[in-house]
């Protein structure tokens, strides 16, 4: 490739990673800001993350958000496993085009619409709404994207090797628990984040599915927000992305460390094929 | 196999969880949306008359069936803020979506050109941002954009400008917040469908005296065309429904149907009238995913 032309790239990689990173960097500078002030620098401070502990509505908020995440993503995980176990596995049952569509349309439907009919459909039964109707709604958000990626790791597994673990005495549960799912054991901890940062991020659904008791701190920060730019709320944020940062170079490292593992495991393999077969 | 075959027991207590679920929290009540969407409104709570219930008689079913209702459907298109909304909605989710694709071809393109090893740190550092709090992205971008923000500062600081552009509360503020949130929907699909392309194609193409416009224009975009297709998709779909980014960036002028939707539910109580919109906007959002569906399929059928 051209000089020119490598120069080019490296200049768009970093006109985009600006783009991209810019106004997460700023937000968190601005949350060390003594000033109350975007615009106005008024040194290093850490008064508003010492103001952010005195505030008992933000931090119960936080709370319930941690605890309908926590839940809502396990269940979300397990009802997507066993959808996708049968979308990858049962072959073409009679309702699988209904099956499939409707495991797959909150992916595309508005937050606004799903919101709209899980609370339409709480007021019909007469349940009161709280804690409970809030993970409800947030397994029902969340339960198509576990799906989506479990499926695609299932569909990965190769299925021979559990016909093979079935010719050899396994019953199909067996051959399940322990042939597929050690293999999509990544997946399933993935789907599971992805979930859990769904339903600690959510806003939309929350305000539809949730009553007076169980406020989440989306809720809270978006209230907040609409009245304009707060330094407590920078800082509440700093945390929040602070939390995903550390999340994510977790991640990263372990399969980082996997990649590395089974790429030494493959070239011992590879230097002593007569061994290996 | 057969296409369509019985499950076993076992088989179908593994879906009976995910199937009664799903019936439970999202076909019963988008059956509630449709059913209320017909129904007329009152000042009662609920806000709306009952159609059908699972105890009426077949009489009382024929009765009800008077009541039947298509006023807010009515109402959606004599109504010129639901008219309105569509409109702005889709124009915004299309110009946003223009310019998305604009932003992330480049630099899906720099992603997929450099270094091997060096890709999947480059990818990873894009998709990273989709992980953080989208609500707190968006927050983000009012600092910015604000008229004492960090922008207007900037620009006035260098002499650029002598007073503070007007930014934020604008529909470009709009657009910026969405081609901003939903980049990384746009960067993987290109990203993957430039990565897949064979190099060799392009050095026959410069082999053969195709200068590099040329080579971009006939091989590398038309090769790449699903995948633009699939991430303007992704990018303009939940665009058009979207509800945090107008009403954080856009001024209470821009009009966008989740917004308006929100207001009417939360603010005016007109549930029939809300259930109305939100059916019109699943059909609407219905239209590209269908023709999409059938260009897939046209094309497998192609091959």
């Amino acid at each position: 490739m051209s000089a020119a032309a490598s120069y080019a790239r490296r200049a768009t990689l970093l006109a985009g990673f600006v783009f991209l990173y810019a106004p997460i960097v700023i937000l968190t500078v601005m949350s060390f800001n003594a000033s109350r002030l975007v615009s106005v620098w008024g040194g290093f401070s850490t008064k508003w993350y010492v103001a952010l502990l005195d505030n008992e509505q933000l931090l119960h908020s936080a709370k319930i958000s941690l605890a309908a995440a926590l839940v809502s993503a396990t269940i979300a995980t397990l009802l997507g496993l066993l959808a996708a176990v049968a979308l990858a596995r049962f072959g073409g049952f009679r309702t699988r085009l209904l099956f499939f569509g409707a495991v797959h349309a909150p992916l595309v439907l508005p937050e606004v619409v799903l919101g709209l009919a899980l609370l339409t459909c709480f007021v019909a039964l007469g349940v009161g709404r709280g804690f409970v109707t809030l993970v409800i709604g947030h397994v029902t958000l969340t339960m198509c994207f576990t799906t989506v990626a479990l499926l695609a790791a299932l569909r990965d597994c190769d299925p021979t090797l559990e016909e093979a673990a079935m010719d050899l005495g396994a019953t199909p549960p067996e051959a399940f628990l322990r042939v597929a799912l050690p293999q999509i054991a990544p997946a399933i901890v993935t789907a599971f984040l992805l979930a859990f940062t769904l339903s600690l991020d959510d806003l939309v659904i929350a305000s539809f599915a949730t009553g007076p008791g169980a406020t989440t701190l989306p809720m809270r920060i978006y209230s907040q927000v609409r009245l304009g730019v707060s330094p407590q709320i920078n800082a509440i944020s700093t945390l929040l992305l602070a939390l995903v940062a550390v999340a994510l170079g977790l991640a990263a490292a372990v399969s980082y460390w996997r990649a590395g593992r089974n790429f030494r495991g493959m070239k011992t393999l590879a230097r002593s094929p007569d061994k290996a077969s | 196999m057969s296409r369509r075959r019985r499950l076993s027991l076992g088989q179908r207590l593994v879906i009976a969880a995910p199937y009664l679920w799903i019936a439970a929290f999202f076909l019963a009540p988008m059956l509630l949306v449709a059913k209320i969407s017909v129904s007329q409104s009152v000042l009662a709570r609920p806000p709306y008359r009952p159609i059908f219930q699972f105890s009426d008689s077949l009489a009382e079913l024929w009765a009800k069936a008077q009541d039947f209702t298509l006023d807010s459907y009515r109402a959606l298109v004599n109504d010129t803020l639901y008219v309105e909304s569509y409109l702005s909605s889709l124009t915004i989710a299309a110009i946003a979506t223009l310019i998305t694709l604009i932003v992330a071809y480049p630099f899906a393109l720099a992603m997929a050109r450099a270094p091997e090893r060096l890709r999947p740190i480059l990818i990873g550092l894009a998709v990273a941002p989709f992980w953080t709090s989208f609500l707190i992205r968006v927050y983000a971008w009012i600092a910015l954009l604000k008229d004492e923000g960090l922008i207007n500062n900037a620009l006035m600081a260098l002499g650029l400008i002598s007073a503070p552009l007007q930014m934020y509360a604008t529909p470009g503020a709009v657009v910026v917040g969405i081609v901003y949130s939903y980049l990384p929907f746009m960067l993987l699909p290109i990203y993957a469908a430039l990565e897949r392309q064979d190099a060799s194609l392009r050095e026959a193409a410069a082999d053969l005296g195709a200068s590099p416009a040329q080579v971009f224009l006939r091989v590398t975009l038309p090769l790449s065309r699903e995948g633009v297709i699939a991430g303007s998709l992704l990018v303009f779909i939940p665009a058009v429904g979207e509800f945090v980014i107008p009403d954080l960036l856009g001024g209470s002028e821009t009009l966008m149907i989740g917004r308006t939707l929100w207001n009417d539910f939360f603010s005016n109580h007109d549930w029939p009238a809300a259930s109305a919109a939100a059916i019109a906007l699943v059909a609407l959002l219905m239209v590209p995913l269908l023709l999409w569906e059938r260009a897939r399929l046209k094309e497998e059928g192609a091959r």
